[in-house]
């Protein structure tokens, strides 16, 4: 099983912050050179668990391997072949752009260090800013410093927490591609997101909520594996339309998009009928659509919402 | 008129602030402890121990004759709240080594043939040396001896010799300052300040050196590599020795050359002390990095530091005049140790056989210190 080698391979993995479970028995399969998108709503445990299988946090409960070595015993051995980004930004402002990779590249005793430091500003562009204090950087730039940074000492393992939250679209498409660049060369790749079209991305995803996970599949037989049904409904006045929908037997979420609504619940036949039921509006066009991965997990989210009352 | 103004001061707000503070104060547990804990403490310790008219000194006698009359003025010295007989002999040249070392502040010698001496009315001498490297404590001994020697006297001078009695008194004390003849209160202070300054600086940037991580995050990225415990605190201690020995000579050319301070020791003991003592303060500040959450914390813990070192170690008051109790927290403060060194290297022309009982402490102090600190650093988030 060489190709199908897991990464990551942890079980019953807990974690309690003063008696609130925060992750709950999680078990999470990592194969070789995969994008591994973990979803879930804030404060469902992503941060935690990553935290966890890299080490900066004890485990109350379980086991497991990360590269091989132990989550909980061989610690050192993961940090030394994982870059761990964090979803807030935490080099240091008050070092220059180089200075901060230069630093990183020592701590990793890496060899040829300032070449390894000019590769890495080369390929972030950032050569001729290279003196400019990392403070000073947008937001965009700093997420860009900090991938370079956990990647300068080559890792096997990425761990990316909320890489591109608060990020603009080009700079997340730049930082997706690089992403794909990495994997290509078999480097594994967990990233957690809100972001549907960085989801999409993902070979495999993990959905977690309230520290449990509830799906783990290919990001593909995601939509088929919840069950989720959904209709594209238009009509001229979308406002009332929705307020029409809203509410009806079977509809349980009513997503806009742009000039349409997407109607979505797990019972055919009455969300069917209630999208019949507002056949008289003026401009009226519906049609049985795939529900995508979007209403799949805001259905979701709205779900452990519900399991939680 | 449905709204306020909103410029005009309104005390709703000043209210809305002032609930957030307080419900942040409680919060906060450990600040409003130590803000609580502190002022009680510091006055139990201090109001105690700190006493300006200097009693229960050090003493060493030394009797060079064992005759009626010394053993007299030895047992109304052991009746005096001023001196506290820590030594007695009869050998010259003991005396003078304890004042050397600190072990006594005081020594009073009374000579051979004193009694033979004073009964044939010669006025003999009784010599009173004052390690006056602290000019505070070595000021009131005079004054104090004097009564004791006329009592001590007063009841053996009767009948035959009763004449004695008459003024002048039949015996004379000679006063000697050591090591400070002048009595100069910088002499004393300026090379103390030294480790005063050191303290201060020391304690505090690395107080900081880990809460400030934690509180910019960037302690995740740091606990995210694999650098270890040991690496982190040298790596975050070293640089400032050079600031320590920047000070030091500082301090040191200001004491020789504006406040023309003789220095007479060994000035390799002395910079072998400073080392030490830079190391134990860095190490102090970064144990109180590592207990404090925030750098607020920290502030405070380290001000915590400072004064019992101001007022416990002998800077501010004679070491010997307070009480048993509160030298014991005086000998695990480094500036009690680095203070002595320092006196003995500048004032008190000692060398290293002198100096090595304080090196000796101050380094136990570092190890002690650079162990709990380790024991402390938490190599994970929780």
């Amino acid at each position: 099983m060489t190709s199908e080698e897991a990464v990551i391979d942890v079980r019953n993995l807990t974690k309690r912050f003063g008696g609130k479970t925060v992750v709950d028995h999680l078990a999470l399969k990592v194969p070789k050179g995969s994008i591994y998108g973990f979803l879930g709503p804030n404060g469902s445990g992503k941060t935690t668990t990553i935290r966890l299988v890299c080490g900066l946090l004890r485990p109350d409960e379980g086991e497991g391997t990360a590269l091989g070595y132990d989550v909980v015993r061989d610690s050192a051995h993961i940090k030394a072949r994982t870059g761990y980004m964090t979803q807030k930004f935490s080099l240091y402002e008050d070092l220059s752009i180089r200075e901060n990779l230069d630093f990183v590249a020592r701590l990793y005793a890496m060899d040829n260090r300032k070449q390894r430091v000019d590769d890495a500003l080369a390929d972030l562009g950032l050569k001729e800013r290279a003196s400019q204090l990392a403070g000073t950087l947008s937001g965009g730039w700093k997420q860009r410093l900090a991938l370079a940074a956990c990647m300068i000492h080559e890792p096997d393992l990425l761990l990316l927490d909320e890489p591109t939250a608060g990020v603009d679209p080009k700079a997340r498409r730049d930082f997706w591609d690089q992403i794909r660049r990495y994997a290509r060369a078999g480097v594994t790749t967990l990233v957690s997101t809100h972001y549907m079209d960085e989801a999409v991305q993902c070979d495999r995803i993990a959905y977690i909520a309230y520290g449990k996970k509830l799906i783990d599949a290919p990001t593909k037989d995601i939509p088929a594996q919840v069950g989720l049904k959904a209709w594209r409904v238009e009509a001229d006045d979308l406002t009332r339309l929705h307020d029409r929908l809203n509410g009806q037997p079977g509809v349980e979420l009513i997503a806009r998009f742009g000039t349409e609504l997407h109607v979505c619940g797990m019972d055919d036949a009455l969300l069917a009928a209630a999208v019949k039921s507002v056949a008289d509006e003026p401009g009226y066009q519906a049609e049985h659509i795939e529900a995508g991965l979007e209403e799949v997990f805001i259905h979701l989210m709205a779900q452990s919402a519900d399991n939680m009352k | 008129m449905t709204a306020r103004a909103p410029s005009r001061f309104a005390l709703a707000r000043v209210a809305a602030v002032f609930l957030k503070e307080l419900i942040q104060m409680r919060r906060d547990r450990f600040t409003f402890a130590i803000m609580i804990a502190m002022p009680v403490m510091q006055v139990l310790l201090f109001g105690f121990a700190i006493n300006n008219d200097p009693r229960h000194l050090a003493t060493a006698v030394e009797l060079r004759e064992d005759s009626p009359l010394s053993r007299s003025f030895l047992a109304a010295m052991k009746q005096s709240s001023f001196f506290d007989i820590v030594a007695v002999t009869h050998q010259a040249g003991e005396g003078d080594a304890m004042l050397q070392s600190g072990d006594a502040t005081f020594l009073v010698v009374i000579p051979e043939g004193f009694e033979h001496r004073l009964v044939r009315g010669e006025r003999p001498e009784i010599l009173l040396a004052a390690d006056a490297s602290d000019p505070i404590a070595a000021g009131g001994a005079l004054g104090a001896l004097e009564p004791i020697a006329a009592a001590a006297f007063e009841a053996d001078l009767d009948g035959a010799l009763s004449n004695l009695n008459a003024t002048p008194a039949p015996y004379q004390i000679v006063t000697q300052r050591r090591f400070n003849p002048e009595g100069e209160t910088s002499f004393n202070i300026v090379p103390a300040l030294l480790g005063v300054i050191l303290t201060m600086t020391m304690v505090m940037v690395t107080s900081i050196a880990l809460t400030r991580e934690l509180e910019r995050g960037t302690m995740e990225t740091l606990l995210a590599t694999p650098v270890q415990p040991a690496e982190i605190m040298l790596g975050k201690t070293l640089p400032y020795i050079f600031v320590g020995g920047v000070q030091t000579v500082l301090v040191l050319l200001a004491a020789f050359t504006l406040f023309h301070i003789p220095f007479t020791g060994s000035l390799l003991a002395l910079l072998a002390g400073v080392t030490v003592f830079t190391f134990a303060n860095l190490m102090l500040g970064y144990l109180i990095s590592t207990v404090a959450k925030t750098q607020m914390q920290a502030m405070q813990l380290t001000f915590f530091v400072f004064l019992p070192s101001i007022l416990l170690s002998g800077f501010m008051f004679p070491f010997r005049a307070m009480p048993n109790w509160a030298q014991w927290i005086g000998e695990a403060l480094p500036l009690t140790h680095f203070l002595r060194l320092v006196r003995e290297t500048i004032l008190k022309e000692g060398g290293f056989p002198a100096t090595s009982g304080d090196l000796l402490r101050l380094t136990i102090i570092l190890v002690v210190l650079t162990g709990l600190a380790l024991a402390r650093f938490r190599k994970t988030l929780d």
